[in-house]
């Protein structure tokens, strides 16, 4: 392979404006190492052997493709389209090496004008204590502040943490999501590449966020980063993700598993703003255990894909523990946006918050699909969920399926409910004092996500903003 | 300088039944026009479609503002090019404060690339609201959700105050307003009374006329423009009733 230079096939202003979407754009594939398409254990040993892992992991990997074959899709439940995933189709690993560069110097053109286009160095400078970049299989850049490291603070890839940190990896990692818990966490747990791990030390409070960058750029391509972060007792870190692909005509599948492990008195964050191109499948888990008062929150905003199901959790496992999930979901014209969340409460006097909002426009879908498991022998729990939808076409659609199930007499739970539409004369209203049909529109959704945007980082929520404008400008004909 | 109402035929999109009937109203700038008329005689239905909203069609005539026809205009066209409507029934917009959509309304008056700056605009918006006898907390609360009746009225006034509309139609301002209220939001039109601007103040009752007095007064029956006069006609209207316009009109058509 030419290991020249090619100029980007698409970075032209004028298929940017067809797109309008800042991440559809891509540059000519170069990768050095290359499993092939199709799934197999040669390719599972490919991995291995290019990673050059220990036994352990490369035998955890084996175990997980057969668990993988195994299970049938779960559209007993799901959406059929899962069903035209072709994971033969598909290419695993695709990368340019193993070692992630400490300097964005280093890092080769492309890679780097894809990630300055996407404002990542910037955002590095401006307000982040640390950034991982990941391009298709493997992170390309990886570094955070040094104060940080000399506090203890590891973060790094998942590569790197199994080989550098093995007595804190091996110990959590698969222990809060086992390989078999669904179809797909099998998969990444056989072919799993990339993704972050992080661990902050005892009383240690990261005053800045790290973030990861996740990136495709390759065609008939699947991702699947692994993330683990462990915040030991008293630490405060907060962790956030963002990810783009270009708009390809073939299905890319994006299937990410990420484990959280709050101990005691931690509080550990979890922000996620994706913005996939139409083709993706983005099937992704995600858990947390926290421990004894532990605060874990998972804020999650899926806009884009062409089916997302995730359903982050948290499994309260420690006395006076709390989990949150706050998330936003916008499903665009063909999109399923399939998402939610999962409290499982095991221990007495925990608490759980789930606020959900969900925007479905043209023939968008959005579901929402919450689990709250509170059993009769705890005393002292409590759980509150908020499920609110908004539809902006009559073509659009959107359904419910809370599961609450609470047993005992000394738990509470509440639950509310409520589908609403941006009705004609509304639009009318806001046009008639001057804004157009597309800003109307966008006004009225960033005004029903409003009250969870708040809760974001100042550059996140503005990036949500951004993105809301860009589907309704869309969407609006 | 005028906005000027031409046989305007227009119908209701989704039945077809004919509201206006070749109705004609010329408004100077400089002057105020009432008009009166009984339920169902197409007040609302003239603001409406004014205001260019897709449940009505026009089907004859033409609207005229300052000589350019604004009937092939969107909604925020007619908006940016000097139209306002307040609101018989203002709508909610849940989520979005009142000083961000004021302040998108004025944004989408600039040129592109220019930005509204932040503090004259609050120091404006400030100063209409206290005009307005509108508390400050109103600024942050989402536009006209949970507001009252009489709140929601001033709030239209207020955005009137802002946008400094070439022309402006008041559509039943005075429904659900107290005395108090009332003179309030009167002042606040008076205050905006210029030989630059028209008025187009559609009521019911005669008690809003006291305090925003008209330079003309117009009697909407049937769709059309059955009667004009000065002032004093809304005092008769009042005493009368509009049983001897619909008597004139039936003689007429007799005759």
């Amino acid at each position: 392979m030419s290991t020249e230079l090619l100029e980007p096939i698409t970075d032209q202003a004028a298929q940017l404006d067809i797109d309008r979407t800042a991440g559809n754009f891509s540059y000519p594939e170069q990768h050095a190492f290359d499993a092939g398409t199709g799934l197999s254990h040669a390719t599972v040993d490919y991995i291995s052997d290019v990673k050059s892992e220990p036994d352990w992991i490369r035998e955890f990997r084996h175990k997980a493709l057969d668990v993988f074959f195994s299970k049938p899709m779960p559209t007993h439940w799901a959406s059929k389209d899962l069903e035209n995933i072709v994971f033969q189709n598909i290419r695993y690993y695709l990368a340019n090496g193993q070692k992630p560069k400490r300097s964005w110097d280093d890092v080769t053109d492309a890679e780097k004008r894809t990630f300055e286009r996407l404002g990542i160095p910037e955002q590095e400078r401006k307000f982040l204590a640390g950034v991982e970049a990941q391009f298709d299989s493997e992170a390309v850049y990886s570094n955070m502040k040094k104060a940080l490291g000399d506090e203890g603070v590891i973060f790094v890839g998942s590569t790197e943490g199994l080989k550098e940190h093995p007595e804190i990896f091996r110990k959590w990692f698969g222990k809060v999501i086992p390989t078999g818990d669904n179809k797909f966490s099998a998969l990444n747990a056989a072919v799993f590449s990339g993704g972050s791990f992080i661990y902050v030390p005892k009383g240690v409070k990261v005053k800045h966020p790290l973030q990861a960058y996740f990136r495709i750029n390759a065609e008939n391509f699947g991702q699947f980063e692994r993330t683990l972060i462990i915040a030991d007792e008293g630490s405060e870190v907060m962790y956030m993700e963002g990810c783009t692909a270009p708009k390809f005509e073939t299905a890319t599948l994006h299937s990410a598993v990420v484990e959280l492990v709050a101990m005691k008195g931690a509080k550990l964050q979890y922000i996620t703003v994706q913005n996939w191109s139409a083709n993706v499948f983005n099937l992704v888990t995600k858990r947390a255990i926290a421990h004894e008062e532990a605060e874990v929150k998972w804020i999650d905003c899926n806009i884009g894909s062409r089916l997302t199901m995730k359903y982050p959790g948290v499994v309260l496992k420690g006395r006076k523990a709390r989990g949150e999930v706050i998330s936003i979901a916008l499903a665009g014209d063909g999109q399923h946006q399939d998402t939610g969340a999962k409290m499982i409460h095991a221990a007495d006097e925990t608490t759980s918050n789930i606020v959900s909002k969900s925007i479905s426009l043209g023939k968008g879908r959005s579901t929402y699909r919450g689990l709250v498991h509170i059993p009769k022998h705890l005393k002292g729990c409590k759980n509150n969920t908020e499920c609110d939808a908004l539809l902006i076409n009559p073509t659009s659609r959107t359904d419910t399926y809370p599961a609450i199930n609470v047993r005992g007499t000394g738990n509470a739970t509440q639950h509310e409910a409520s589908v609403s539409q941006i009705s004609a004369e509304q639009i009318f209203y806001m046009q008639q004092r001057g804004l157009t049909k597309a800003q109307a529109m966008s006004l009225s959704v960033n005004g029903f996500v409003n009250d969870l945007v708040r809760q974001f980082p100042m550059e996140y929520s503005v990036e949500l903003k951004r993105l809301i404008d860009l589907e309704m400008e869309g969407s609006v004909g | 300088m005028s906005l000027e109402i031409k046989n305007l035929h227009a119908r209701v999109a989704s039945t077809g039944a004919e509201i206006l009937r070749g109705l004609n109203l010329t408004i100077e700038k400089g002057k105020v026009h009432a008009i009166m008329g009984p339920n169902g005689s197409g007040k609302s239905t003239l603001s409406k479609v004014l205001g260019g909203h897709p449940d009505y069609e026009v089907t004859e005539g033409e609207v005229l503002l300052d000589g350019v026809n604004v009937l092939g205009m969107a909604p925020d066209e007619r908006s940016r090019a000097g139209v306002f409507l307040a609101f018989q029934y203002p709508m909610e917009i849940p989520g979005v404060s009142n000083a961000n959509f004021i302040r998108a309304a004025l944004q989408a008056r600039l040129p592109e690339g220019e930005e509204l700056e932040a503090t004259d605009y609050y120091a404006r918006l400030y100063e209409k609201m206290d005009m307005l006898e509108m508390d400050r907390k109103f600024t942050a609360r989402s536009v006209n959700e949970g507001f009252s009746g009489g709140e929601k009225k001033r709030n239209e006034i207020l955005q009137m105050l802002m946008l400094e509309p070439k022309y402006a139609i008041l559509d039943e301002t005075d429904s659900g307003l107290d005395i108090d209220a009332l003179k309030i939001v009167s002042n606040g039109v008076n205050a905006m009374r210029s030989p630059e601007r028209g008025f187009l103040v559609i009521t019911h009752y005669q008690r809003l006329l006291d305090y925003i007095v008209p330079d003309v007064v117009h009697v909407l029956v049937g769709g059309r423009i059955e009667h004009t006069g000065g002032k004093e006609l809304a005092l008769e209207l009042e005493a009368k009733g509009y049983d001897w316009i619909k008597d004139d009109i039936a003689a007429a058509a007799s005759a």
